[in-house]
């Protein structure tokens, strides 16, 4: 049985139900026992820009996206001229018939870079700036056109259902493009239905108009359309597969390990998980009343955290989620809760910078301004989670770290998992554990919050507890956490807080700090969602027979020189991939090892990485082929 | 156990100038908070930066030193993560309503049950007297180079206008009658904004202790006329006692005009007081029908080192 690995994208302007689309076209592949990777890219608009959703399709797992598009659904005229080059051989593209004749500057939000290299592209080939223009270098191409009328599917529909409302709902245009795919590909029928009927399961009469309409439009294509090459009938459905979105990973880690109060400003990409977390505040607990957590929309990130420090003081689990634009206005707070010991995790969902940067495009951007933000010194953990699935354990080791060491957390996510959908194996909360470190219950007297231990850790009151009273300042402070300017106690207290990051590293088991998917003599070095497409590009090397080693860098700050030190004694070439462009990890790996980087390939135009480009860039590598820094490009 | 005044006061040496009026609004917390009986640990005392900043350190309650502009912040996040505790915010001036105003505003739209009390002196005193948000265009303090070039922000109607639901303003070295506002603020159910005006005897020399005591404006008699009054002694009705429309805005505009007496006669006491406006634990209650009885702060989280959150049925939607 030949193996299935079928991408399908899909597009649109913005706001015309592009993601929902792309949603129940994932749903019902991940139904029929499909393995999920899907990306959505969107412009920093509400309406009207170019929006598309990747959906990879496999029989087994996949980690990432591939350049190659076997599929594309385009129910308007940009997502042709945007896409049409992505479609390969044997590949299909089904469109709207009645744009054939549509003119590129027709296409007002096809901006002028985009349209002059498409113009030179077509004059070199001698065709005309229409979209037949581009289907025909499609067809040349090898790509199948599979052309309907999209305006006289819903009018034939309108006739046999008898609902003259029918006829101009271009809003149904998105399950047409849905369901005449799963058509040409012979998905079973059923799961189509149940997938809209589940999405739109709130509103009935929207769900039937939409079955009917999905319906009519898989029997049009599977009648109409010739023989396609790619058939995706179902496989065997793996047990316990969850569908989730990038966000949502994080935001049920921290429902599960008891974050109960999430402060947060609103900003992409990052808001989806305060909003997610809201919409589902009131908690299940086992064998006790019901929990909660508060989340409280704020007037600007200055106060996120400042609210959430304010909760940590009372000895709740707190969180903020912002990007970086967010995060750095966190920045003196950040010092406040680093001299005051206070636990607080901060989840920074990147995207490109800098500024506002590509505000809603991809980046690994802050990885050097996490380990460095705040003024002075004083110790924090940066810790970055490379999937989605690890994401959901990594939040709730990243609770236990931030009590057990006291010091404030900076969990890394990105772009391009907070948007990406994927199928994994169900999350296990019971895989989770809880160390609230030296959080106190009780407290006798003569309590100092500031007290000098052994191991450099104070025991921890909470506001509100009996002779639990302290002081914090921002200021360096004495044992009680009074104001003190004295030579002594200053030098004795900042040992103290900075004796921190050695605790760390010894504390923090070896693979919650680096995870090595084995080391060759060509070892990649990376951190953050590279680990996707890294992995898938491994993968079609060593179908090669070329194996390269990739150790991941969880625990950022403070680095864990040792053990990468001893992971990579024996190898050769050492290659950075990162999404950034001065290879920040690179700069913190020679900093920290005194080593350098052979290779770097890095990608900076706002898109996340496919594994194609990954493996296309290492096989330079291997052949000596390679530029020292090779700079990654794909995406539209 | 019945706690006395001095149960309130720490040692901690306490380094502000000979004169300042932040000695009277200290003194007029303690007392307060020594009124009320309440209890130290279940009181927290935030402040800001400056040298109002180091209040909290003299008070014998939890105390948590902020940043500058920033303390309502923290203090905020504290009370709705454990809305048993009785919170009193304090910062300057300057930290409120310069860099600290966005907050400022905020705060009063949220009315979350707390207390905030600016030290009002016209200065940044620790930084050596420039110009702070109340300090009126063109005056010139000790140490300014020239005149203020800024207008002046005016306090009590920022509160009102932002949605504070008690405003009042006390005077520093009138410390019985500021106890008194302390703990009305206090016990008010909703957010509560006490402007003190408070003389900086270093860096403001124009808004003195002889000043306000109208030291300038003796008459032939050579008896002082006291710019500071009281408004309850003229009759002044602040409260709220309907939610019609009509009387709010009646409440909201008598006190607005109120707030721009100053020069000769200068208002103190409580400008505005509405207990009818919902506090923010309240909204929050309407969502989360438990809030109050099992706030973050009380939630038991684990069981046996694992999570005791039962999350299984939003998986269960995710499942395919």
């Amino acid at each position: 049985m030949s193996s299935v690995d079928f991408t399908w994208l899909i597009g649109g302007p913005q706001g015309s139900g592009v993601e929902s689309g792309a949603n129940i076209f994932s749903k019902v592949c991940a139904e029929m026992g499909y393995q999920i990777f899907g990306k959505r890219e969107f412009y920093s608009n509400i309406k009207g820009e170019h929006s598309y959703f990747t959906v990879r399709v496999a029989d087994k797992k996949i980690n990432s996206n591939v350049n190659d598009v076997n599929l594309m659904a385009s129910f308007d005229a940009e997502t042709i001229f945007r896409h049409y080059d992505e479609v390969i051989y044997n590949g299909g593209i089904i469109y709207d018939s009645e744009l054939a004749d549509v003119k590129t500057d027709s296409v007002h939000t096809l901006d002028a870079q985009f349209k002059e290299r498409l113009h030179k592209e077509l004059e070199s080939k001698n065709k005309p700036f229409t979209i037949s223009g581009v289907l025909e270098i499609a067809k040349e191409n090898g790509a199948k056109l599979f052309p309907v009328s999209f305006k006289s599917i819903l009018e034939s529909l309108s006739e046999e259902t008898e609902n003259p409302r029918l006829k101009g709902l271009v809003r149904m245009y998105n399950v047409i493009g849905v369901s005449l795919s799963l058509g040409l590909v012979k998905m079973p029928t059923g799961s189509l239905q149940k997938a809209i009927g589940d999405i739109f399961s709130r509103k009935a009469e929207i769900a039937k108009i939409n079955q009917q309409t999905a319906n009519y439009s898989y029997n049009y294509a599977t009648v109409k359309f010739e023989n396609f090459d790619h058939v995706l009938s179902g496989t065997q459905k793996e047990p316990q597969t969850i569908l989730v979105q990038g966000f949502q990973g994080t935001a049920l880690g921290k429902m599960a390990c008891g974050c109960r109060f999430q402060p947060y400003y609103p900003i992409t990409p990052a808001s989806d998980e305060s909003v997610f977390l809201e919409s589902n505040e009131i908690l299940d607990i086992m064998g006790d009343r019901p929990g909660s957590t508060a989340v409280i929309q704020t007037e600007d990130e200055i106060s996120a955290m400042g609210m959430t420090i304010g909760g940590a003081l009372t000895g709740t689990r707190s969180a903020t989620c912002t990007s970086g634009p967010g995060f750095a206005l966190m920045a003196e707070m950040l010092g406040w809760a680093g001299i005051n010991e206070v636990p607080v995790v901060i989840t920074n969902y990147q995207r490109s910078g800098p500024s506002t940067g590509l505000p809603t495009r991809h980046g690994q951007d802050d990885l050097l301004f996490s380990v460095y933000a705040g003024h002075g010194d004083f110790p924090k953990i940066v810790y970055a989670s490379g999937d989605i699935e690890e994401s959901f354990y990594d939040t709730g080791n990243c609770f236990n770290y931030t009590e057990i060491f006291q010091v404030p957390l900076i969990h890394l996510m990105d772009k391009f998992m907070a948007s990406s959908v994927i199928t994994c194996k169900r999350f296990d909360p019971a895989k989770i554990s809880i160390n609230r470190g030296k959080l106190l219950e009780k407290i006798d007297d003569g309590y100092r919050r500031f007290e000098f231990t052994d191991d450099g850790i104070s025991p921890r009151s909470r506001l509100g507890i009996d002779n639990g009273i302290f002081w914090n300042t921002g200021d360096e402070s004495d044992e009680t956490g009074h104001i003190t300017e004295d030579p002594i106690l200053r030098v004795k207290m900042m040992d103290k807080r900075m004796s921190r990051l050695d605790l760390i590293l010894k504390e923090i088991p070896d693979d919650e700090q680096v995870k090595s998917f084995g080391v060759e003599e060509h070892t990649i070095v990376s951190w953050g969602s590279a680990k996707g497409p890294i992995l898938d590009a491994l993968e079609m090397l060593k179908k090669e027979g070329i194996s390269i080693g990739f150790i991941q860098l969880k625990l950022l700050h403070p680095f864990p020189s040792d053990r990468v030190n001893s992971l990579l004694k024996d190898v050769k070439t050492i290659i950075d991939i990162e999404a950034n462009h001065s290879g920040q990890l690179g700069k913190l790996f020679k900093q920290n090892t005194s080593r350098d980087i052979d290779y770097f390939i890095l990608k900076y135009n706002g898109r996340a990485m496919t594994s194609t480009e990954i493996y296309d860039s290492l096989e330079r590598i291997i052949k000596k082929k390679a530029n020292k820094r090779e700079v990654l490009m794909h995406g539209a | 156990m019945a706690l006395k005044l001095a149960d309130y006061k720490t040692d901690v040496h306490n380094d502000w100038c000979p004169g300042c009026g932040d000695f009277g609004i200290v003194n007029a917390i303690q007392m307060a908070l020594a009124e009320m009986c309440i209890e130290r640990d279940k009181a927290v005392m935030f402040s800001g930066i400056g040298c109002s900043g180091k209040t909290s350190h003299f008070i014998n309650t939890y105390g948590v030193h902020t940043l500058h502009g920033r303390v309502l912040t923290f203090a905020q996040g504290a009370k709705i993560a454990n809305p048993e505790m009785t919170v009193v915010a304090v910062g300057g001036d300057g930290d409120g309503l310069g860099i600290g105003a966005g907050h400022f505003v905020a705060a009063g739209r949220r009315n979350v049950d707390m207390t905030y009390i600016i030290f009002d002196n016209g200065v940044y005193g620790l930084t050596k007297g420039q110009a702070s948000p109340t300090l009126k265009l063109g005056e010139k303090t000790k140490s300014l180079p020239s005149p203020n070039t800024n207008s002046n922000v005016n306090p009590i109607g920022l509160a009102i206008a932002s949605g504070f639901t008690f405003v009042a303003r006390g005077y520093s070295y009138d410390v019985r009658h500021l106890k008194d506002l302390i703990a009305q603020a206090v016990n008010h159910k909703g957010l509560s904004f006490l402007d003190v005006l408070q003389p900086c005897p270093t860096y403001n020399d124009l808004n003195t202790r002889d000043w306000y005591a109208g030291a300038d404006l003796m008459d032939e008699a050579q008896k002082r006329h006291s710019r500071i009054y009281k408004l309850e002694e003229h009759g002044f009705e602040p409260s709220v006692h309907y939610n019609s429309e009509v009387e709010v805005n009646e409440k909201l505009s008598q006190a607005l005009i109120k707030s721009l007496e100053w020069g000769n006669k200068i208002p103190t006491g409580v400008f505005y007081k509405n207990e009818l406006i919902s506090p923010y634990t309240q909204r929050i209650k309407d969502k989360i029908p438990n809030y109050l009885e099992n706030p973050p702060a009380k939630q038991n989280i684990s069981k046996n080192g694992h999570p005791n959150t039962d999350i299984s049925k939003i998986l269960d939607s995710l499942e395919v």
